[in-house]
């Protein structure tokens, strides 16, 4: 029994062992001296993805609160390509903006265990303890450029918001087990179905307080505020970790949540989810139009993509459920990418990710322009980019559960967002070149990264089909 | 074949790619590299037509393959007597737009010849498309590289317009996504089988009355954007005026055929109830365009912004005949799309050498060209001719059936369809008179040069187009007959049997058996 346990961790072991060895690495390190700790990260992620490969389909749980069923190995699978590609391009900028490395590492590397394990955890206990552990690495991440205004001013905001829906979610913890007298999904789900029914108010307040510490780590309105001064401060690289680990973990652990947990209150949450998902995503799109910083307007895209995801989980059927894994991994990849890009523009002195220093890129970087226009126009949901497919994906789920509405808006927004998408690409592409400088060339490893984030996107986009079929049986495990 | 036929620009874009040339030392090399992917392509298309099996009604040189199992959508193409011709067109017109972009596109001529071979392979799939979800990929795809085409290359608002552009088209489109995907559910929840995008399926699929009337809308409303029906025209007079010659050219030949293309292929007989109920009302939006657009140009001082609402004027014909679901008049409209994509392109194109001459397109500048440079006078009168629809060119054959299949129908819509015809007659021919006669006025008009050798093999088989069409519309319209046939019967059958007592139907099912008299059906 126990060794079996174990096995169910193991990719989260994997990567929890790279980021020791990342501060390990760090502490022995002679000063000045360059020492590849990103090398260990990948390390440590390739395992992870390997072992959730043979885990696959296996159905092994740990200690009673961790499964590696297919939907929590599909997200580590997820989180594991983000991982991979931060790692990738991390290198560069963590020595441009003279981030100190090994923390920098180690603490990424804390935050994908957190993330790793909050997919996979199947009591709320579990899941509150992942919670914790990525965010508290996050935060230091995002104020790990100690010196710089923006930066502490965004992780203060950050921790101070999260630290009070942490405190909402522990809450909510509490009042469910009240009602429940237990912290495993499934068990909650018996127990709501059975006599615990018979306090409905108890039930509806701890489902409440659950949503919003939920709701402020997938950043849905009204519990997005945190996010634009977030990732305007934090380096570039980190706000793409954010944006797309975070987002992923915690949607992993809220689908779980809600269609195990709280499934018999299905009729209760549908509603609310429905409402925050159509808020969500008009606030997303339409503030972010407003933006010039590229940072804030990704913030706010991204925002607007959690109303997509939450689109497929208000259609509450199983297509909607495989759109937000097949979401999650097409928009990880993209979303990262763009943050990429904006991180190899900056320079020492100047962050360049103002919509203005992005004139005549094409023609300073010609590659680079390409490289972000592309994940641009599959953020903006273009044919043929994995974008598309995802939205359409969301779509079909919403139009399958007979939604039009939010379809609608889903549709609407989306032209929206292509506005300011393509507002970026008109800079690049159309505009005179400003005086913003010439960044120093992107290294080979950068140029690798984007490259293959550019074919996974045309890949997702053009043969989608195995990966939505995965995607579609691996949701099969929740129930 | 088909295959081929579509990703061989695709390929030839790719393989510019790989060109190295960022100081536009190889730019000639670019240039005929693209000009040659795109005569290949253009021979293709051609072998295709001769291969094409005019007899037979339902698609040929079919290709099927599983492409997303679980959601039923495949790689499903072929081609009938209605889209073989509009993919002619499409690899007739790409040489010529890049033929006539030899001199006039300097900067980032890779990047151009790319986007242009793009473009095309992207409406060749429009074109060729059978399964809906092939379908929506390609035609979204389309926009962008037209939208880099007149953003990077246009002229001094292009930004705007090529924002205006893709928005326009987005919103309707988009729409329609969700409608497909709509049909596609529906095909599982009714006949239980699973979804479908596969649009042969989806044609025999009976949809409950209410979903068909949103859907045709949705649908049309995307179709209607890219016509454009009047009200939706605005954005297409600030994407022509602003598109370089070449973009122009791909627009107004090849690109907003595809809203007439797709009422014709999806909107109407998907839902031929919806499309019974509402023809009279895209009808009476049509002949508002035919009419509002024909005044619009008449006292435009711009020469391109002219032919940019004689086309609106144009494509309203398209819609009227299509409207009238009888065999003239559809024959009429997918004939006159042929005709308005050589004729209006043909103008574009001398619109864009005088342009190229002057670097203006006001007609108060130019006047008694005829003494100067007679050869493009000559040239510039056939094109003309051929658009306002002389006999004996094509343009006369188009509007003649697109006329009479309306009267056929509804004699009033005729009536003031007709008056669109003398409009047009006297926006052309007024600015034809104001730019090649009299007394020259500007001394630098004077000096101009008359066509190159280049510029002649760009609008000689425009021309050549116009004519052969105009004297020998069977060779077109053969073709054409089985398929229009077919679908004139899927559509009234449908609207007949979903709706027996609707007076829409009955409607629908007295125009069918008038429009059958075997006398009339061809003219030639």
């Amino acid at each position: 029994m126990s060794s079996f346990s174990i096995t169910a961790i193991v990719p989260i072991l994997c990567v929890t062992a790279a980021g020791i060895a990342a501060m390990l690495a760090e502490a022995f390190r002679e000063p000045g001296e360059r020492m590849p700790i990103s090398g260990l990260g990948l390390v440590g992620l390739v395992g992870a993805a390997i072992s959730a490969g043979l885990l696959w389909g296996r159905h092994a749980t740990g200690f009673g609160v961790v499964s590696a069923d297919t939907f929590g190995l599909f997200f580590v699978m997820i989180l594991a390509v983000i991982g991979v590609m931060t790692m990738l391009l991390s290198p560069q900028l963590v020595e441009r903006e003279e981030l100190p490395g090994g923390e920098y590492y180690a603490l990424t590397l804390f935050a994908l265990a957190g993330m790793m394990l909050m997919a996979m955890a199947t009591d709320l206990l579990i899941i509150f303890l992942a919670l914790e552990v990525l965010s508290l690495s996050v935060y230091v991440l995002t104020a790990i450029r100690r010196n710089n205004e923006a930066s502490v001013e965004g992780a203060f905001k950050y921790f101070i918001l999260g630290g009070f829906s942490s405190a909402f979610f522990l809450y909510g913890i509490a009042f469910v087990y009240g009602l429940a007298h237990t912290t495993r999904l499934d068990r909650i789900g018996s127990a709501l179905a059975g006599d615990a029914a018979s306090h409905p108010s108890l039930g509806l307040l701890a489902l409440g307080l659950l949503l919003v510490g939920f709701g402020f780590k997938v950043s849905a309105v009204p519990f997005h505020m945190w996010t634009p001064d977030a990732y305007e401060g934090a380096p570039a690289i980190v706000a793409g970790f954010m944006s797309t680990g975070v987002k992923a973990a915690a949607f992993a652990a809220l689908v779980r949540v809600l269609v195990t947990a709280f499934q018999p209150m299905q009729a209760t949450w549908l509603p609310v989810i429905w409402v925050i998902a159509g808020v969500t995503m008009i606030l997303g799109t339409v503030v972010g139009v407003a933006q010039t910083n590229l940072k804030r307007m990704l913030a706010y895209s991204s925002i607007a993509h959690a109303g997509y995801i939450l689109v497929g989980l208000a259609a509450s059927n199983d297509v909607g459920r495989g759109a937000i894994l097949f979401y999650l991994l097409a928009y990880g990849v993209t979303n990262l990418g763009a943050f990429g890009v904006i991180g190899l523009l900056a320079t020492r002195e100047r962050a360049n990710d103002n919509l203005a220093s992005m004139a005549g890129l094409s023609n300073r970087h010609p590659a680079l322009a390409a490289v972000f226009a592309v994940l641009l126009l599959s953020l903006g949901g273009i044919p043929p980019t994995a974008g598309f497919v995802g939205k359409w994906y969301i779509f079909s789920a919403a139009v399958r559960a007979g939604d039009y509405g939010l379809a609608i808006i889903g549709v609407l927004t989306s032209v929206v967002s292509i506005f300011f998408y393509l507002r970026v690409i008109v800079m690049m592409y159309m505009a005179e070149p400003g005086d913003a400088p010439t960044s120093p060339a992107p290294s080979r490893v950068a140029v690798f990264t984007l490259a293959a984030m550019v074919i996974i996107t045309f890949y997702l986009g053009v043969f989608p089909a195995q990966v939505l079929d995965l995607a579609g049986r691996s949701i099969g495990s929740l129930f | 074949m088909l295959t081929t036929i579509v990703f061989l620009p695709l390929a030839g874009a790719l393989l510019l790619l790989l060109v190295e040339n960022r100081d536009g030392r190889r730019d000639a090399v670019i240039r005929w590299t693209a000009l040659g992917a795109s005569l290949l392509v253009f021979a293709a298309t051609l072998l295709l037509w001769i291969r094409f099996d005019p007899s037979r009604a339902d698609f040929q040189f079919v290709e099927r393959h599983d492409w997303i199992p679980s959601f039923g959508v495949q790689y499903f193409v072929g081609v009938d007597g209605i889209s073989l011709f509009l993919l002619v067109l499409t690899g007739f017109l790409t040489p010529l737009a890049l033929l006539s972009s030899w001199e006039s596109i300097h900067e980032k001529t890779k990047e151009f010849a790319a986007f242009m071979l793009v473009l095309e392979s992207a409406m060749l799939g429009v074109f060729v498309s059978l399964d809906l979800f092939l379908f929506y990929m390609f035609w979204d795809a389309m926009l962008v590289p037209m939208y880099f085409l007149i953003g990077i290359w246009g002229y001094d608002r292009r930004i705007y317009a090529a924002l205006k552009f893709i928005l326009y088209t987005a919103a309707g489109s988009l729409l329609m996504l969700l409608a497909i995907i709509g049909l596609a559910w529906m095909h599982n929840s009714i006949t239980g089988t699973g979804y479908s995008f596969d649009l042969l399926k989806l044609y025999d699929l009976r949809i409950p009355r209410q979903f068909e009337f949103w859907f045709f809308l949705a649908f049309t409303l995307a179709f209607a954007i890219k016509v454009p029906l009047f009200p939706f025209h605005t954005w297409l007079p600030d994407a022509h005026v602003e598109a370089p010659t070449a973009g122009s050219v791909i627009l107004a030949g090849v690109m907003l055929k595809m809203g007439t293309y797709g009422l014709v292929r999806f909107s109407f007989p998907l839902f031929p109830a919806a499309a019974a109920y509402f023809a009279p009302a895209l009808a009476v939006l049509a002949v508002i365009g035919i009419i509002y657009g024909a005044l619009v140009a008449m006292v435009q001082p711009d020469m391109k912004k002219l032919v940019a609402y004689s086309s609106v004027s144009h494509l309203g014909f398209v819609v009227l005949g299509i409207c009238a679901l009888n065999v003239q008049g559809l024959q009429g409209s997918i004939y006159q799309m042929l005709n308005h994509g050589v004729s209006t392109g043909g103008l574009f194109l001398i619109v864009g050498m005088l342009s190229d001459r002057r670097h203006t397109r006001q007609i108060a500048e130019f006047g008694g060209l005829k003494a100067v440079t007679p050869r493009l006078v000559a040239v510039f009168l056939l094109v003309t001719l051929s658009s306002i629809g002389l006999p004996g060119t094509n343009g006369f054959v188009g509007e003649f059936l697109i006329l009479l299949g309306t009267f056929r129908w509804d004699p009033r819509f005729a009536a003031f369809a007709a008056s669109g015809t003398i409009l047009s007659a006297v926006y052309m021919l007024w600015m034809f008179q104001r730019v090649n006669y009299g007394p020259v006025t500007h001394e630098v008009n004077r000096t101009l040069p008359d066509l190159t050798v280049r510029e002649r093999w760009v609008i000689v088989p425009a021309v050549a187009m116009a004519i052969f069409m105009g004297v020998l519309p069977g060779l077109f319209l053969k073709p054409m007959q089985p398929s229009v046939d077919r679908l004139l019967q899927r559509v009234s059958r449908e609207s007949v049997a979903s709706a027996p007592h609707g007076p829409a139907a009955d409607h629908a099912e007295a125009r069918l058996h008038g429009a059958m008299p075997a006398d009339v059906r061809v003219k030639n």
